[in-house]
């Protein structure tokens, strides 16, 4: 559903970001990226959907080309990418609910969006979504009245809005404490599995990565040096990514999270 | 965390309003749109003059592309001279007289009479124009530099004393309150305790206002209290639109000088 | 701090010998310039004025008490037109200011390299130069009267409000900007939802503070015949009616406050 043809992105700086990167994300699958800082897990997300431009190779999103598409293009193309963000990256002046709407702005028109006058389906739709995260409750509340759980809820919510095939996620536990790290992660998946969505999830927290997904992807400086299911994540793999550390503790803790939950 | 889902679908949905009371809200929007139509009413304006003026302000914005600074260079000089002039001696002054009423000011340093004192010494020079202040001087001194040297140290007094004394209030009183622990005398505590912390601020207000005095001198002349306003004004009497607009120029490179300069101290002092 | 070594003792200094020498130099030229020039304020200064001036004062004092409250009626009016200049002109001001911080901030210019120097040129030279001389200008072109004065108030005032507001432009949280991008928001779409939100509160807190003022820069404008209340200034100045010119000058004085007042409670109430 999701290719990247010899992804390539070099900084103006002269940094190289992203060497030629090639990965296929079927229908539905959702993919931990994993990776030192500054590996390129961020810039991967963003060239796919382009607030990066990307130096070279190809975007492929079902069966188009997203690297040469004009501005009009792309925006409709944006729509079938959902993206979530580290710190939520609300609007926090606005209330919840127009952050919600906000992820049907590719849908609407100018003047219904200055006018708040989305369709009474979107506006239907915004408020399952919040009741589905269970924050319906606090609609008109304003976005900064929240806790960093509550609004990260928000956030998922404003890429679920969009009706998208694919999930772009930004280290979404980063600002979180570890028990709503889990939920937010449980969420995503459970909604991913609802709605057979496909998702690219980068994430510091390895374990919280092998708890939930699928497959799990390591990328170091630009390239990718892993690529399989989380059981494959050994002491060796993890060793080749983030360099020389004793990484028992890290994948024996797993496994005992896992009996816990 | 009860929500009744299903009464809410099919429900068209608002934004909250601002003002939440829809009478309160509606006789504000009312309010407003009658000033608004009332005030514009008000306003008198001879087309016929606009129309023959157009003609006039096309003359002056051409006079921008040839300024003439040569005719009146001489008189050019002596104002930009006077403004500066003006505006040194009164930004010291103003300085030297604003430090003791900044700290007079200062509620956690000083006693309550001299307090009250200094602040209403504050208000009297914030409230009034300095336009209107440069008239009375002139009525009371006569044409010339000397009242607008007064007119800007007295403004300049009720803004450096404000914003000093606002600055005291604030500073962290664990530092002052040690220095006056060893039994350090009054002057010695602002020596030591005080001065080491607003120093800096000071220096940096201070260049702030010169830049303000500077520009403010520049009108001054308009009501008779010396410097560059004076030459301008000539100008406009004059119609010599070309000299006026070299004059303009000159403000305007010498406000961006000075603010670049200030900036620059500013930015090495903090 | 610097401890030296003197005669085989430690001596303390506050600061070290190049910075003493330094600040001994700015200071003895900071009081060359400053000698200077109170020279050349007292060279062109009649002395004799100066020491008349307490005699002066008290007699314009005498002739300016009790003010001449009955011509308050002739009052109302130039103060209305007073107001008007302020509130409209901040409006008209605002007006203008708004696109132009939009072109002037580093991260919404649509061309760095030639609109943006355009606008701050615009911030620049309308806030170097004050309303009075504006009003001047005006006046010589289109005439003397409200709309004069109106026109100056916005021409200054455009500049201060796009320097501050662009300012404002400029620290937005980038992030909330690009949210709204990624859902394929278009150009102005992102700047209703993700740049507007955000500097509300500024352009706010701008407009009320320029109005409070425009409302004390209003009342001098008449000064040079660009309407106001000023203008009864200047002519009881001119017919020495000295009761007049009191009354005058505490009107402002209560008008200033009220628009303090004013603003401050509006920006209390908005922040």
């Amino acid at each position: 559903m999701l290719r990247l043809n010899k992804l390539t992105k070099i900084y103006k700086t002269g940094d190289k970001a992203l060497n030629a990167v090639d990965l296929e994300v079927p229908k539905g699958q959702v993919l931990a990226l994993i990776g030192p800082s500054g590996a390129g897990k961020s810039t991967l997300i963003r060239c796919i959907n382009r607030l990066v431009e990307p130096t070279s190779g190809a975007v492929v999103l079902g069966d188009v080309d997203l690297t040469r598409l004009g501005s009009r293009r792309l925006r409709r193309e944006r729509r079938r990418m959902g993206m979530i963000f580290q710190e939520y990256a609300l609007v926090e002046r606005l209330t919840v609910m127009e952050n919600v709407l906000s992820g049907r702005l590719g849908y609407v028109g100018l003047f219904r969006s200055v006018f708040r006058q989305f369709p009474q389906k979107d506006v239907d739709e915004a408020f399952r979504l919040l009741d589905r995260v269970g924050l319906a409750h606090m609609a008109d509340k304003r976005a900064d009245e929240l806790s960093g759980g509550q609004r990260q809820r928000i956030g998922i919510c404003r890429a679920l809005i969009q009706n998208p095939a694919l999930l772009l996620v930004d280290e979404p536990t980063a600002s979180l404490d570890p028990k709503t790290s889990r939920q937010i992660m449980r969420l995503i998946t459970e909604l991913c599995l609802e709605r057979e969505l496909a998702a690219i999830v980068n994430i510091h927290d390895v374990a919280l990565a092998q708890m939930f997904v699928q497959r799990i992807v390591g990328l170091e400086r630009g390239g990718i040096v892993f690529d399989g299911p989380p059981s494959d994540l050994t002491e060796d793999v993890l060793t080749r990514i983030y360099g020389e550390e004793d990484w028992s503790e890290t994948i024996q803790k797993l496994d005992v999270e896992e009996d816990a939950a | 965390m009860e929500f009744a889902l299903e009464s809410r679908i099919g429900q068209p949905w608002k934004r909250p309003k601002f003002i939440k009371s829809p009478v309160v809200r509606w006789l504000m929007i009312v309010a407003a749109i009658a000033y608004l139509i009332a005030a514009m009413y008000s306003i008198e304006v001879n087309w016929a003059r606009v129309y023959r003026g157009l003609d006039r302000g096309w003359q002056f914005v051409l006079a921008f592309v040839s300024p003439d600074f040569g005719s009146r260079a001489h008189d050019i000089r002596v104002g930009l001279t006077e403004s500066a002039v003006m505006t040194i001696a009164s930004t010291v002054v103003g300085i030297a007289i604003s430090i003791p009423i900044g700290l007079g000011a200062a509620r956690n340093i000083s006693i309550l009479p001299v307090y009250l004192t200094c602040r209403s010494i504050i208000a009297v020079s914030r409230a009034l124009n300095e336009i209107v202040v440069a008239i009375l001087l002139v009525a009371i001194f006569g044409f010339g530099p000397l009242a607008g040297f007064i007119t800007l140290s007295f403004a300049t007094i009720g803004f450096l004393s404000k914003l000093l004394a606002e600055e005291i209030e604030d500073m962290e009183k664990v530092q002052a309150e040690a220095v006056r622990s060893t039994g350090a005398s009054w002057l010695q505590r602002y020596v030591y305790g005080i001065h080491p912390q607003v120093v800096p601020r000071l220096v940096g207000l201070s260049m702030y206002r010169l830049d303000i005095n500077f520009r403010e001198s520049a009108v001054l002349g308009i009501v008779g209290a010396g410097g560059i306003g004076a030459t301008l004004n000539t100008a406009f009497d004059r119609y010599e639109f070309d000299t006026a607009a070299a004059i303009l120029l000159v403000i305007i490179a010498a406000v961006m000088v000075l603010e670049y300069v200030s900036g620059m101290i500013r930015a090495k002092v903090q | 701090m610097v401890v030296s070594t003197k005669n085989g003792l430690k001596v303390w200094q506050r600061r070290d010998r190049k910075y003493q020498l330094i600040s001994w130099a700015v200071l003895l030229i900071g009081t060359a310039i400053f000698v200077w020039c109170w020279q050349e304020i007292s060279r062109s200064t009649t002395w004799a004025f100066f020491w008349d001036a307490p005699r002066i004062a008290a007699d314009i004092g005498s002739r300016a008490m009790p003010p001449r409250w009955e011509y308050i009626f002739t009052l109302w009016e130039p103060l209305w037109d007073t107001l008007n200049i302020a509130t409209l002109g901040t409006i008209l001001a605002l007006m203008m200011a708004v696109p132009v911080a939009f072109a002037a901030a580093r991260n919404t210019t649509p061309s760095a390299y030639f609109i943006r120097p355009v606008a701050l040129l615009i911030i620049v030279s309308t806030r170097s130069i004050n309303s009075l001389i504006w009003a001047l200008l005006l006046v010589k072109i289109i005439g003397p009267g409200v709309m004069a004065g109106l026109i100056a108030i916005a021409i200054r005032s455009i500049g201060f409000c796009a320097k501050l507001l662009y300012e404002a432009i400029e620290e937005i949280d980038e992030k909330q900007v690009e949210a709204i991008e990624a859902t394929g928001a278009g150009r102005w779409q992102i700047m209703v939802y993700g740049i507007l939100p955000q500097i509300m509160p500024a352009l706010a807190g701008i407009s009320v503070f320029r109005w409070d003022i425009n409302l004390r820069e209003s009342t001098v404008l008449g000064l040079v015949g660009a309407g106001g209340i000023g203008l009864q200034l200047q002519g009881s100045l001119n017919t020495l009616a000295w009761p007049q010119v009191s009354l005058i000058l505490l009107v402002i004085l209560a008008a200033v406050l009220v628009s303090e007042w004013v603003s401050a409670k509006v920006r209390g109430a908005i922040i």
